[in-house]
């Protein structure tokens, strides 16, 4: 496979391999470099000993809470300071936020706006500050909120949107400028599927005209439809990182695990058992959901919608189950053929 | 006159081809550093004005002001100009005691404090550190916000309530001693003792903000240290706002037996040396700015 690993011991002696390299060289002024960095919150291990080198398109930090995907990324972007260790993006150091973020932009997870701001007012205060002048701050902002498809929503306050909404907001914010780097932070948080597959459409689509695009998540299926390149996370260190296909074919053999939140979760189970690639389907203790098991997420989605429109259940929601995750780093992190530990 | 959409598509344009970037470079970075300040200063005079935080300012600078009408309601005019010579005095105790060194610092450390702390606290001072403008420049645009907010309320107090004291107490001799006398000097030195204050002590509560997660009891010890200013010796005198204000106040209050008295200095050493020491606090401020993180946490 063309995933690389490195166990924790190894990520502390030796270099880490740099798979997301292309074939023709190129500078590290137009990569994103990492360089023996670690970050430490007192005693506490924020992430260590990184070396990375990322290239354009869309690469996924992938990792559980607490493995260090927002350390990474607010060090990327100065909002901490590395303990040791030397961080360039296109050849700017964090530490000159006016040359950097005319290249980057970040979408934080933060959720938090100016008291009573509309959409649109939010996108435009921040860009003036960048220094645009009045007429161009409003064609950008305009731009910017048709890329996330929030035109009519654009002049209702920001504090009655849904969370998903605020989401776009945030995001709008951060390609606003047009920036070559765009660091997001689970960005698809809170969206509903068909955001969700719109947002996915968009970053594709400014990766594929050559922007960076690096991205946290812990939903390895999403990571799996998106990225080009992954970075795994694990205790604040770099285990394995390398293309994406690699990562996929291990998912592809790794059921993933869905709860369905909906009224008959018993008809539910039966027709979903009729699907070769149904695992498992447990109901859930409070008899209003169903956990399944499937090692084809794609098929699954489309006989679920299938089943939902022929039996006429009434779905609250659908969503991957996060426990599921750790099985599957436990899985890349110790199946590649006596790589790993 | 352009539509939206031919707005739309030359900022768009222009900004694929990174014309900011270039256009940025071929002006000073003057223009763009005034251009930046000018936006945060928008963005945060709104917040110094309209946010729930500026209740407490508005209370505060309010508060001398409704205590003196409360006293004029209460109390017959009288034009009894023995006791008028007297109000000069009585005023500059309202004043020193409780405008400069109680309402104005406890103002000026609610609003400048809560520049950099109370975003913090609302989880929004990332948005500032991402955007491409210098630390420098975000420190200067904050501070003039909460400068003109508090030299726009404070003034009003000050004015308002030299004038209420006066007018309730003796209009016909107030109304001489403003438009022919000693009045309207006095007037304008304690606007101007009112303005430097809140340079001084905005200065320095920014500071503290950016220091401490918990400014309150800085806050207090710095309340604490400019009341026993008086008892200070000359060199540590230096490290007080206080100091520098008083000799510029036209009807000195008197600070009591046990003051260590020292000359008071001319209003061309005292003005000068309290832009200094702001000037240096703003550095520092400044200086600390440049290394500072976010992660909120435990904030």
């Amino acid at each position: 496979m063309k995933l690389t690993t490195s166990t924790i011991s190894e990520s502390s002696t030796l270099p880490a391999a740099a798979p997301t390299l292309p074939a023709a060289p190129v500078s590290s002024d137009e990569m994103i470099v990492f360089e023996d960095v670690s970050k430490f919150y007192g005693e506490i291990l924020g992430v260590n000993r990184v070396n990375l080198q990322i290239a354009p398109g869309i690469t996924s930090l992938v990792g559980p809470n607490g493995s260090g995907k927002t350390t990474l990324m607010n060090l990327m972007t100065g909002l901490l300071k590395p303990t040791q260790g030397l961080i360039r993006v296109l050849g700017i150091s964090p530490d000159a936020p006016e040359a950097l973020f005319q290249k980057l932009g970040y979408c934080s997870q933060f959720d938090s706006f100016p008291r009573g701001a509309t959409a649109r007012e939010f996108i435009e205060f921040y860009l003036r500050v960048h220094g645009y002048t009045k007429q161009e701050t409003a064609g950008l902002t305009q731009a910017a909120l048709e890329r996330v498809s929030l035109v009519e929503a654009a002049d209702r306050k920001v504090s009655a949107f849904s969370k998903g909404m605020r989401q776009r907001v945030r995001l709008a914010q951060s390609i606003a400028h047009n920036p070559s780097v765009l660091v997001l932070d689970e960005p698809l948080n809170g969206l509903d599927p068909m955001a969700r597959a719109e947002i996915i459409r968009l970053f594709r689509e400014l990766a594929d005209a050559g922007m960076y695009l690096i991205i946290s998540s812990h939903i390895l299926h999403e990571v799996d439809m998106m990225s080009d390149s992954v970075v795994l996370l694990h205790n604040g260190y770099v285990v394995a990182e390398g293309e994406v296909h690699g990562v996929r074919d291990e998912i592809e053999e790794h059921p993933i695990q869905i709860l369905i939140r909906c009224d008959r979760p018993q008809v539910l189970a039966a027709r979903l058992f009729e699907h070769e690639h149904t695992v498992e389907a447990r109901i859930h203790n409070d008899r209003q959901g169903l956990f399944v098991k499937t090692r084809r997420p794609d098929d699954f989605y489309l006989l679920l919608n299938k089943v939902i429109t022929e039996q006429n259940l009434q779905v609250e929601s659908v969503a991957p189950v996060d426990d599921d995750l750790n099985a599957v780093y436990q899985y890349l992190i110790t199946s590649d053929g006596g790589q790993t530990r | 006159m352009s539509s939206t959409s031919e707005i739309k598509e030359q900022a768009v344009a222009a900004a694929n081809a990174n014309e900011p970037n270039v256009r940025r470079s071929e002006r000073s970075f003057w223009a763009l550093w005034t251009r930046q300040t000018l936006a945060i200063l928008r963005l945060e005079i709104r917040k110094n004005f309209l946010s729930r935080r500026a209740l407490l300012l508005y209370l505060i600078a309010a508060a001398p002001l409704g205590l003196l009408s409360l006293f004029a309601v209460f109390r017959m005019p009288t034009d009894d100009a023995g006791s008028f010579s007297q109000l000069s005095t009585a005023y500059a105790a309202v004043y020193g005691g409780l405008i400069l060194r109680t309402l104005i610092f406890f103002g000026c450390a609610w609003v400048f404090m809560n520049l950099f702390r109370g975003e913090v606290v609302d989880r929004s001072l990332h948005y500032y550190f991402l955007a491409p403008v210098r630390r420098e420049v975000l420190v200067v645009g904050k501070y003039l916000s909460g400068l003109i907010a508090t030299v726009l309320l404070f003034s009003i107090t000050t004015v308002g309530s030299m004038l209420i004291l006066y007018f309730s107490l003796y209009p016909s001799e107030s109304a001489r001693y403003f438009a022919g006398g000693a009045g309207g000097a006095h007037l304008l030195a304690y606007l101007g003792v009112t303005i430097l204050a809140c340079i001084g002590y905005g200065a320095v509560f920014l500071l503290v903000g950016l220091f401490f997660r918990n400014p309150i009891i800085p806050a207090l010890l710095l309340y604490g240290w400019e009341w026993i200013n008086f008892l200070l010796p000359p060199l540590l005198k230096k490290l007080s706002v206080i100091h520098y204000l008083q000799s510029l106040v036209p009807v000195p209050m008197s600070e009591g037996p046990f003051a260590v008295l020292v000359e008071p200095k001319p209003a061309w050493i005292s003005v000068p040396s309290l832009f200094l020491f702001t000037g240096v606090v703003l550095f520092l401020a400044s200086l600390h700015i440049r290394r500072m993180e976010i992660s909120y946490a435990g904030d």
